[in-house]
Formats: structure tokens, sequence, C-alpha cells
């Protein structure tokens, strides 16, 4: 495996991003580690290639974005918005993940080790999203597709006006959004979830959490209802 | 969008390079603010009996060429309260014996256009336009010494890019505020402020947010009483940070919507809006790095 290294403190953002979007014959059986990334916006955003990322530090903004192949890992904390609208691949994030994370993810499995902040898999498309600690606010919101396994607790308004997506919770949840409904976990909840765990490395046991789904009331206007949501 | 930077030292031997640290710190918030810049520094206090006021001359036709000299002999023959001025270009700090009230009234009465831009026994403040790196050039802040600071960059959104309208604000004695974010309703807090005395200074809705808080604190809240007030009364999404005399405080709006990162080693705590501005910090790479809950509190004291 060939070993590749960028040193964010003297190359630019743009040098790595340009270089992760080479094809994917010249990326083959790469390994990009990228050094002092202190934050930086935009930290291997748009990979379309089987590559392999390691960040060595906590990065700023939409790292590993719109990710479709790659391995990305951060060995620090993700801000705003990590693996949002990712394709497939995997993003895995060791520190904390700030708001946003995982947002829009069409497919690929995002892992955050530790918490993650407000509306994390807001509007999730398909993707799978693990988090190790707890979630914020708002987490789940519209969810269309794919499944969130939080580990720890949930904080208010989760999976409101869910869609298809499950939400599997260990914790404790503060409130459920509108439309969000606890369900009985079946078994192919529990080998979902035993499936994850184990992709991210954790060894809860599955029949622990709660699963959350949409109650499918919001799915057609109701002109007789009261509106009162 | 706007940057926040903040850092208290741990350890008086540390009060020295207190500047030196801050000035990457706000450098780096230059992308999230680049019109204006300042900062309010915390350091030793003067005795019980003296006050200082920042002065910003800015606004006069003298500008940087303002006679200080002139003001502060001026303020001795007229009160007698023995005023010395410390003087960087168009701020100044002037120091003197007794209350504050009746100098800044003379201030006011001896030429209207100059600003007062803080008020305290350990408070100094400067702000103005301009990248973050050329106010930080102006005023030296790399050799600003202190316990702790509250700096912000600002990019504005609701109220004009002038010298006072640049964070910090102040109000009181050694208070002062930043904010990233917009409020919704200053409007409804100014005039339920106004009627009890309280004088704003500008359009900008951050300063309705200031002297919201520092009412409270007049009114007897401690810090944390004020801030739980705070989050009842004020509308809108905020980052802000804040300084006393002894402490630095933190709160987010409850929907998180802008950002703030806390690194804390036992040397320092330093709070900025993004990690950038925190990377160049000493040992920060074994620093426990957090980012602050919506609708918490935190305090810190130096």
């Amino acid at each position: 495996m060939e070993n590749l290294t960028f040193d964010l403190s003297h190359q630019p953002v743009r040098a790595l991003n340009q270089h992760l979007h080479s094809a994917a014959d010249v990326l083959a059986g790469q390994h990009i580690e990228v050094i002092n990334p202190d934050g930086a916006h935009n930290i291997a955003v748009g990979i379309n290639a089987p590559v392999t990322v390691t960040i060595k530090g906590h990065a700023g903004y939409y790292a590993a974005g719109m990710n479709k192949f790659a391995d990305v890992t951060i060995e620090g904390s993700a801000s705003t918005g990590v693996a949002e609208n990712m394709m497939s691949g995997k993003v895995h994030v060791k520190g904390f993940a700030s708001n946003g994370a995982g947002a829009s993810a069409h497919g690929g499995l995002l892992i955050i080790d530790g918490d993650a902040g407000l509306r994390c898999g807001i509007s999730l498309k398909g993707g799978d999203i693990v988090v190790g600690g707890s979630v914020g606010s708002f987490s789940g919101f519209m969810a269309q597709a794919g499944r969130m396994v939080i580990c720890g607790n949930a904080g208010d308004a989760l999976g409101d006006s869910l869609y298809e997506a499950v939400i599997y919770v260990r914790g404790d949840i503060k409130s459920l959004g509108a439309d969000a409904q606890i369900e009985p976990l079946t078994e192919t909840d529990t080998a979902a979830l035993a499936d994850l765990l184990s992709k991210a490395g954790l060894s809860h046991n599955p029949t622990e959490f709660k699963r959350v789904a949409s109650a499918r009331t919001l799915y057609h206007w109701n002109a007789d209802a009261d509106q009162d949501y | 969008m706007c940057g926040i930077v903040g850092l208290l030292l741990k350890k008086p031997a540390l009060y020295s390079q207190l500047g030196e640290l801050m000035v990457p710190m706000l450098i780096g918030m230059t992308e999230r603010g680049p019109d204006s810049a300042g900062m309010a520094v915390f350091g030793e206090s003067l005795p019980e009996g003296q006050r200082k006021i920042s002065l910003y001359s800015g606004l006069t036709e003298a500008g940087a060429a303002y006679d200080w000299v002139g003001l502060v002999d001026a303020m001795n023959a007229a009160l007698k309260v023995k005023a010395q001025a410390v003087v960087k270009g168009n701020h100044a700090v002037v120091t003197f014996e007794g209350p504050a009230e009746p100098v800044k009234a003379f201030v006011n009465t001896i030429d209207p256009k100059l600003h007062i831009l803080s008020t305290g026994r350990r408070i100094d403040l400067y702000k103005d336009i301009g990248l973050p790196a050329d106010v930080a050039n102006r005023y030296a802040f790399g050799s600003l010494t202190g316990s702790h600071l509250v700096g912000h960059t600002r990019m504005a959104t609701e109220s004009a890019v002038t010298p006072d309208r640049a964070h910090p604000f102040t109000a009181g004695e050694d208070f002062c505020l930043v904010h990233n974010g917009s409020l919704s309703n200053p409007n409804g807090v100014r005039r339920m402020l106004e009627p009890r005395g309280i004088k704003f200074e500008t359009d900008n809705d951050t300063e309705a947010a200031c002297r919201f808080l520092e009412w409270r604190l007049r009114e007897g809240d401690d810090l944390p009483a004020a801030l739980q007030k705070g989050f009842e009364a004020l509308d809108g999404f905020f980052t802000f940070l804040m300084g006393t005399p002894t402490e630095l405080a933190l709160i987010r709006d409850p929907f998180a919507c802008k950002p703030a990162v806390v690194a804390e080693t036992d040397d320092y705590v330093a709070i900025a809006s993004e990690f950038r501005s925190l990377a160049h910090l000493p040992d920060v790479k074994h620093a426990k790095v957090f980012e602050p809950a919506p609708e918490e509190m935190y305090v810190w004291k130096i």
C-alpha cells in the first residue's frame, strides 16, 4: 500500500482534495494521511474512489462530505456537517461530532465514537449512522430512509416528521418529535443492530435498544384534523 | 457570521503572555468576521477608589491625532481627579481617582463625539473597523497582559459597519459581551429597559443583550441567575461570551445555531467559534476539547 502525507500546516486543503479527486486507478491502493488538519474546513470532500484517508486531528466543517466509496477516519473531533450527503463508503469520527452529522446521507456508514450535536442524521436518505455517545435535539428530523443507532441518550424532538428511517436508542429519549413512536423490537431489528454495532466495534446487547419509527399519521393531509400537531 | 474568542489563564505566571497567545486566535476568525474586530482585556484591579475608562476618538474630527493630553489636563483642572492617559492612536485608557460618572459626564460635555468604550477597575477595551490582523496591529494586541479576555471578529448582518457597532459591547462596570448570531426581539428588550433609565448608544441587537444582562447583575442576580433570565427574555440565535472581573461565561441558544468549541488544559481555558482558532495554542493536542451544549451555562473563574 502506498502512503501519501498531506501536511495542512503548509499545504492548502485544495491540494489535498484535488489529489483525492484523481481517477480511481491513480488512487487505487493509496492510503492518505492528513496531518495538522487544525480544524480546516472541507477536508476530504467529494471523494469518488475506494481510497483510505486518516485525518490526524480535529476537522472543520463538512469533513468527508459527499463521500463515495472511500474509508475516512478522523482521529479527533469533527465540526458541523461531517459526512453530509455521503453516498457510500465509511466515515469514522473517533472524537465528538458537532451539528448536522451525516445530514441527508444516501448511503455508507458514519460512526461517531463520542457524542453528536443537534440535528444528527437530519433528512437521512439511506445511510447508516452509529453514535457511541448521545445525540442532541432534532436528530433524525424528516429522515426518509436508513438507520440510526444511538448508544447513549437522545435530546428533544427525536425523529420529528420521520418517514421510513428507523432510529434505535439505548439510553433515554428526552422527547419524541411529531409522528415518531416507540415500537417493539423485531428479530430483523436485533439482527440489524448486531450487524451495525459490530461494524462500529461496539459490544452492546441489541435487545437493550428501543426502536423509534414513524407512526405515519403525517403521510396524508387530513383536512378534518384540527391541525394541532 | 461572526467569530468569538476568549482566553482565561489559570496561572498568574502566564498573564504576561495573554496578548501573544490571543492574537493568532483572533486572526484565525478572520473568515468569520473580516469587517471589524475588538478585544476586552481584564488585568490587575485598580484600588477601590480609582476607575478607568477606555475612550475612542475615531469618530471625532481629529481622529487618531486627538489631543488626549489636552483632554486629561482639562479633566484635572475641572474635576481634580489626577487623571492619566495611556494612548494608542485613536484609543486611550484614562485612569483617575473617584467614581466614574462625573468623569464620563465631563467627557460627554467636552466632546460628545468621543466614544466611551468601557468603564471599570480591570477592563480595557479596543475595537475598530478593519481586518482582525490590522486591528490587532493597530493597538498592539500582542503585548496586552492580564488574566482573561473576550474578543470578536465581526461580519455585520443587522447594523452598520462602524467602530461603535463593533464588539465587545459593555454596560455598567467591568462587564462585556460579544455575540455571534442575531436577536429577533432586541427592540422589545430596549423598550423594556429604556423606561428604567437604561440608555442605549447604538441600534445594535447585541447592545440590548449586553444591557439586559448587566441590568440583571446590577439588580442583584448572580451570573447564573442573570443568564437564566437571559434565556427567557432574549429570542433569536446566539452564542454569547461574557467577561466579568473574575470570570468568562458562555451560553448558546436552544437550537445551537451558532458554533462554539472549548479547549482546556492546566494552564488555560480557550473558547472560540471554531477549532481553527485554538489549533496554535500550546499543548492543545492534549487539551480537553469539547463543544458547549445549547441552553447550558458555562462559567470559568480566574
